[in-house]
């Protein structure tokens, strides 16, 4: 019955939540491998009888893509491993990417019974267990498709939200082909999301699979630019289009002396670490700036991948410079703890005003000021008010701004009848994400602006099931 | 894969390059760019696309030889493939009946001004043409710019070939003859573009520059080609390549064109010492410098 010796079902509030090892961080901050080991056989077993297999699971609500929580851990309690990574696949195609990057502690643990006393199933942990254990051992195995529809459709984008619509609407038969602006698959989650965080092998991984299923993936075509979403539907064949595009345009703050070199945006100097491969110049071509000092401006998720891949290229100091506290920081807690391990400093309620350069015009100095939190914003955190006189500068030779992304025009702006708000995302329906133009769904961060993974995937999600609606009734 | 269809060296350094995707060729206008990657591990290199033939499906690309990667695309031969090519990028040239228009090429630079002056021409302008090089050699394309244009200068600063002296010093002749210049289109080195609109800038004559900041993504993604213009920040993938020669900030531009030099001497030493020979290219220019 199964594959490793079962446990009988112990009293699950005796066990406490199993550890995930990992490498330490004076050794990790020399390398790019990926930070934890992830759980044993053993130690994923032990966990999943923690769960007491509610009759009601809270869990799965909390998950965007409602995987089968229960399930699927009472498989790993019986150590079918791959058998729980394909129940896993019924509903989530990405699951060694979401094992790995949702924020399980806001989701899908956040309501765990268990964590009413004690710590929740690491319900994350034990996903990105059996997806690598089902990958590793070769047992990804191709689910019979529909049979065809005749329908096809056009995916703008590779990242989260474009994979998932496509993966759930060839499953449903339909014809898809898949866009992609880069040279390489995955948007955010290649050129985004370092490696020591989500290894690019298993992004590609899990490309080759909805691949496998049978979508069609063309990279190098910037839609808008090559092929507009117009030409897609009159002149290239396609019933309808999905637009994914991400939120590709980054934010600066406007402040004096931004443009001077060794001032990035996080987008940049992600993009060239982890898409380009910088870390390994000259034997990649890109380069990429051997900082000494470096800030970090932001608080985000992103602003931790930042410095903890410029702690990796050899800088000496990393500071996180943030103009709220601690608490309003909208990082995951698990990426700041793995930060301050690895010896990033935080100048918390600390904000950029101006940055200095030398003659050869590199940054040297931040100018920062100090800031105290008064009463909430719009957005319900305290705001930040500047202390009078508080001004100092922090020595740097490098800048990494990370505050946020607003949406990229290359698809609106070359698509008439695609309507916008006035930052520019598309307007569509939260549950079928239907836009204003017949035929085009919207999804991700291009409609919600910068978020996780996980929902940009709880979109797609959405919206496959309206495409296939719309396919089968023409119904707008 | 993208196949070579033909490769050869048009002046010393200076390559020309017909490639294979058929995408690009049909869609592309006068004045937009695309960005080329050889092998895995590969940067990925902005150049201006100088022609097309949507027939055949193929483009044209003029480069010249400035760093380790420019040095491996030119030894790749008809036959070779890029790994990638993404285009067209960019705004297009915008075209209309100005009147006279004066075309300035400075060195490689009259490679990206070639399509941009053809289309300015067959938008019903008269056009002058002023085409210089630092030296006979590096002089390009000459004689396809003197079949588009009403009247062609043409300079070395050298003075090894026609008139001896910079593009600016046929410029302001063209001014103080009288010409009424309705516009000034001038692509080359930062500094002859900054010259350029300096000479202008008196006379009002509006002057188009087209830039050749860094670049990665070239979609609007990273930001790196950020350039001041009019005291406002933008990008050149997506709002440019093409600004106005009297509002962009080109002092930001050359330090900021030089922010990864060291790295590139680093990949050209390495480059030739393990090829065993010295490609002589002289000084490294900016990488991702648009041809």
């Amino acid at each position: 019955m199964a594959d490793v010796t079962p446990k009988p079902r112990p009293k699950p509030f005796s066990i406490p939540r199993q550890p995930m090892p990992e490498q330490p961080p004076m050794v990790r901050v020399k390398n790019f491998k990926e930070v934890p080991y992830g759980l044993t056989p053993d130690l994923a077993i032990l966990e999943a009888t923690r769960c007491i297999q509610c009759k009601n699971p809270q869990c799965v609500p909390g998950c965007p893509v409602s995987v089968q929580i229960p399930e699927f851990i009472d498989l790993v309690a019986k150590g079918k491993f791959v058998e729980a990574a394909r129940k896993i696949k019924e509903t989530n195609a990405l699951p060694a990417v979401c094992g790995r990057v949702c924020p399980q502690e806001e989701q899908c643990e956040l309501p765990c019974v268990l964590g009413k006393k004690g710590e929740p199933v690491a319900i994350g942990r034990l996903e990105r267990f059996v997806a690598d254990f089902e990958r590793v051992t070769g047992n990804v195995e191709i689910p019979q498709v529909a049979s065809p529809t005749g329908k096809r459709v056009a995916v703008v984008g590779a990242g989260p939200a474009g994979l998932t619509v496509a993966g759930d609407l060839v499953q449903m038969g339909h014809d898809v082909t898949i866009f992609e602006a880069l040279h390489k698959p995955g948007g955010v989650l290649m050129y985004g999301i370092p490696e020591f965080r989500l290894p690019k092998e298993i992004v590609q991984a899990e490309v080759e699979y909805i691949v496998k299923l049978g979508a069609k993936l063309e990279c190098n075509a910037v839609i808008g630019k090559s092929i507009t979403i117009d030409e897609l539907l009159a002149e290239e064949g396609f019933d309808a289009v999905f637009i994914g595009t991400g939120a590709g345009l980054p934010y600066f703050m406007n402040i004096p002396g931004e443009n001077l070199i060794g001032v990035y945006s996080a987008n940049e100097y992600l993009t060239r670490a982890n898409l380009m491969k910088a870390y390994a110049f000259p034997e990649a071509d890109t380069p990429l700036t051997k900082s000494k000092h470096v800030a970090v401006v932001g608080g985000g998720n992103v602003a931790m991948d930042a410095a903890r891949t410029a702690m990796r290229m050899g800088a000496e100091k990393v500071y996180v410079v943030y103009r709220r506290s601690k608490k309003e920081m909208p990082a995951r807690i698990e990426e700041i703890h793995h930060a301050e391990e690895e010896g990033i400093e935080f100048h918390l309620l600390t904000n950029p005003v101006a940055f200095h350069g030398n003659d050869e015009a590199w940054v040297t100095e931040v100018e920062c000021l100090k800031m105290e939190l008064g009463e909430p914003d719009a957005s319900g955190r305290r705001r930040p008010v500047p202390v009078k006189g508080s001004e100092f500068r922090l020595p740097v030779d490098t800048v990494i701004m990370s505050i946020g992304n607003g949406a990229n025009p290359l698809v609106p702006s070359t698509t008439p009848g695609l309507n916008t708000n006035k930052w520019g995302n598309i307007l569509a329906d939260q549950e079928t994400g239907k836009t204003s133009k017949k035929g085009v769904f919207a999804g991700g961060d291009i409609v919600i602006g910068a978020a996780t993974v996980i929902l940009a995937m709880g979109a797609g999600r959405k919206a496959a099931a309206a495409i296939n609606e719309y396919l089968k009734t023409g119904a707008w | 894969m993208f196949p070579i269809l033909e490769s050869r060296e048009i002046a010393k350094n200076v390559h020309l390059q017909r490639i294979h995707s058929p995408r690009i060729a049909r869609k592309r206008k006068a004045g937009q760019f695309l960005i080329l990657r050889r092998a895995d591990n590969g940067e990925r290199i902005p150049l201006t696309i100088v022609g097309s033939d949507p027939g055949e499906g193929s483009v044209t690309i003029i480069f010249q030889v400035v760093g380790k990667s420019t040095a491996e695309f030119a030894r790749m031969k008809a036959g070779d493939s890029y790994l990638d090519v993404v285009g067209p990028l960019g705004l297009a040239t915008h075209i209309e009946k100005f009147g006279t228009v004066v075309g300035i090429g400075g060195g490689i630079g009259t490679a990206p001004l070639l399509p941009i002056a053809t289309s300015i021409k067959q938008g019903g302008n008269r056009l002058i043409s002023i085409v210089g090089a630092r030296t006979k050699d590096l002089l390009i394309l000459e004689d396809d710019m003197r079949a588009i244009s009403d009247e062609i200068v043409v300079t070395t600063d050298d003075g090894s070939y026609a008139k001896k002296g910079f593009v600016t010093t046929a410029l302001q002749e063209l001014i103080d003859r009288g010409e009424k210049i309705d516009l000034c289109i001038a692509i080359g080195p930062v500094p002859m573009m900054r010259a350029v609109a300096e000479v202008t800038r008196p006379h009002q004559i509006k002057t188009v520059v087209s830039l050749n900041p860094i670049m990665v993504d070239a979609t609007g993604m990273c930001g790196a080609c950020r350039v001041s213009v009019g005291g406002a920040t933008k990008f050149v993938c997506v709002d440019g390549p093409e600004f106005d020669g009297h509002q962009v900030d080109f002092k930001e531009l050359v330090m900021r064109n030089r922010a990864y030099l060291r790295e590139e001497k680093t990949a050209m030493e390495r480059f030739e010492h393990k090829d065993g020979k010295c490609m002589g290219s002289g000084t490294p220019a900016p990488v991702g410098g648009k041809s």
